[in-house]
């Protein structure tokens, strides 16, 4: 193997770490302040019931992460639950069967509620064309958002996040990871070159 | 996977699968408006049954349909079948006719083999919804689903299939089912109903109900199939009702949350009394509402995803 220029912070030759632990906590604080400011109704308009629905897998403790610092913020309660799109996709037939993930609606369901989607990267948008989809089969909804940690372009649909933790310019064959500690044991995204 | 034909063929963690993407489904269906998923649009399911059935023809159906595939039935008194076509000729019919999938039920056992044999080529998937008395793998899958549901992890768990084992397709799956999963099986029927070579089924054999009943998990219960009997294999329906029935006096030996199952249609008075069809610890509408998703999960599985390279 030819040894590769490091850029930024290397932790391995192909390899770059784009937001540590304390980043990504301050990326999420950040988002949830925006969610209160953008989704604020002025005094004598009807209050809104702001619903989260994080998309499997790593989209789940996201909404969960987000909610509570909503709730630190602003004192308000922000339902969250869990949308599961794999039923939903347009690329069923290219890849091998995968398996479910949970789709759990808030006791209060959907309803005439302002979901904010949340994922952890947005790519070419397909992911979110399928919650679209499967949204519309759960409910009516008042208005959909999207708040996702990482945005790294290269859309494949008109699609467009509300809420953007970072954006970060990525060649296709490059790989975005986002860990989080719920499930990968740390917090961190990172940015693998390709075939690292 | 790329046919279902017999219980025998899934690993654990095949029919771990299936069953893990059943209950996901029913979660996610549950209290929906619009019970339909777009997951397989486009794609052609024709059941063809040479057999009568109610449930598991309308659960097939169903399950297709939720699922956005087109669902086309034969039946074989509706079809050409009845002027003599033969089932291979049948069989490239279908194919030709632009089926993703072929359900098949037939009364001679091995026609879904058979089936797939011809099929395969095409890349057709097979599914078996009872051939003869052989096997009926969707029928174990879903009576998995539901004692999964009511026990939990179903390994060490004390199950016994009681009754007439030697007609029934339904016995041989669960057993080979139930055994991949981990669970304790054992059979319990009349030696006249007992199959030759149920000593490969590597699973004991009783004779005497009374005896395990305070030791179970769960009893699942065989329909005494006349329709495949001739000859007399016990001198009366009430003398097999009195030794293998399962009557209130026996279905309170059972422990506080030991489950009973039937795969219906089940014969009130004969194999099981009606009070305790009826009863709360009886999963049979379970059984049948459960069999729609597992049968959902079985056409993910077999439908959804890329085809397997061979």
């Amino acid at each position: 193997m030819t040894p590769r220029e490091s850029v930024g912070a290397a932790d391995a030759a192909d390899e770059r770490t784009l937001l540590s632990a304390a980043d990504v906590a301050r990326t999420i604080a950040r988002m949830a302040h925006q969610v209160i400011e953008k989704t604020a109704v002025e005094p004598g308009e009807a209050p809104v019931q702001v619903t989260l629905l994080g998309i499997p897998t790593r989209g789940v403790p996201l909404a969960r992460r987000l909610a509570d610092k909503i709730r630190e913020f602003s004192g308000a309660e922000v339902p969250v639950g869990t949308l599961d799109i794999t039923l939903y996709r347009d690329d069923l037939r290219r890849r091998p069967n995968r398996p479910l993930e949970s789709t759990e609606l808030p006791p209060g369901g959907i309803e005439n509620c302002l979901v904010i989607l949340v994922d952890d990267v947005l790519f070419s948008g397909r992911t979110i064309r399928a919650a679209l989809d499967a949204l519309r089969d759960l409910g009516r909804p008042s208005a959909v958002q999207l708040a996702v940690l990482v945005d790294r372009g290269h859309r494949q649909l008109p699609i467009r996040a509300d809420y953007v933790g970072k954006n970060v310019p990525t060649a296709r064959q490059e790989d975005i990871a986002v860990e989080l500690s719920e499930r990968d044991g740390r917090d961190a995204v990172v940015l693998r070159r390709a075939g690292a | 996977m790329k046919h279902l034909l017999s219980a025998g063929d899934l690993t654990a963690d095949a029919a771990l699968g299936i069953l893990d993407t059943s209950d996901e489904l029913k979660r996610t269906l549950l209290g929906r408006e619009v019970k339909k998923l777009p997951t397989l649009r486009g794609r052609t399911v024709i059941t063809c049954f040479y057999e009568n059935s109610t449930r598991t023809r309308v659960s097939f159906e169903v399950a297709g349909k939720w699922m956005s595939a087109d669902v086309i039935n034969v039946s074989s008194s509706a079809s050409s079948v009845s002027k003599g076509e033969s089932l291979r000729d049948t069989a490239l019919t279908l194919a030709a006719a632009g089926a993703d999938c072929v359900i098949v039920r037939h009364p001679a056992s091995g026609a879904a083999h058979r089936l797939a044999h011809w099929l395969s080529e095409a890349g057709i998937s097979v599914v078996n919804a009872g051939d003869g008395m052989h096997e009926h793998p969707t029928q174990a899958l879903l009576d998995a689903a539901t004692l999964r549901e009511r026990l939990g992890d179903l390994t060490g768990k004390r199950i016994a299939i009681v009754g007439d084992i030697l007609h029934s397709r339904v016995a041989r799956s669960n057993v080979l089912l139930l055994r991949t999963l981990g669970a304790d099986v054992r059979l319990i029927a009349p030696p006249t109903l007992v199959p030759a070579g149920v000593e490969e089924w590597k699973v004991p054999v009783h004779h005497d109900l009374d005896a395990h009943l305070s030791d179970l998990d769960a009893v699942m219960l065989l329909r005494v199939q006349a329709e495949r009997m001739h000859g007399g294999f016990f001198p009366s329906a009430r003398e097999y009702s009195i030794s293998y029935g399962l009557n209130e006096k026996r279905f309170a030996k059972l422990p506080e949350h030991a489950v009973v199952l039937h795969p219906g249609p089940m014969l009130r008075g004969m194999e099981i009394a009606s009070a305790v069809a009826d009863s709360p610890r009886t999963a049979i509408t379970d059984q049948v509402r459960n069999g729609v998703h597992v049968r959902m999960a079985v056409l993910y599985h077999l439908l959804a995803g890329e085809e397997e390279k061979v």
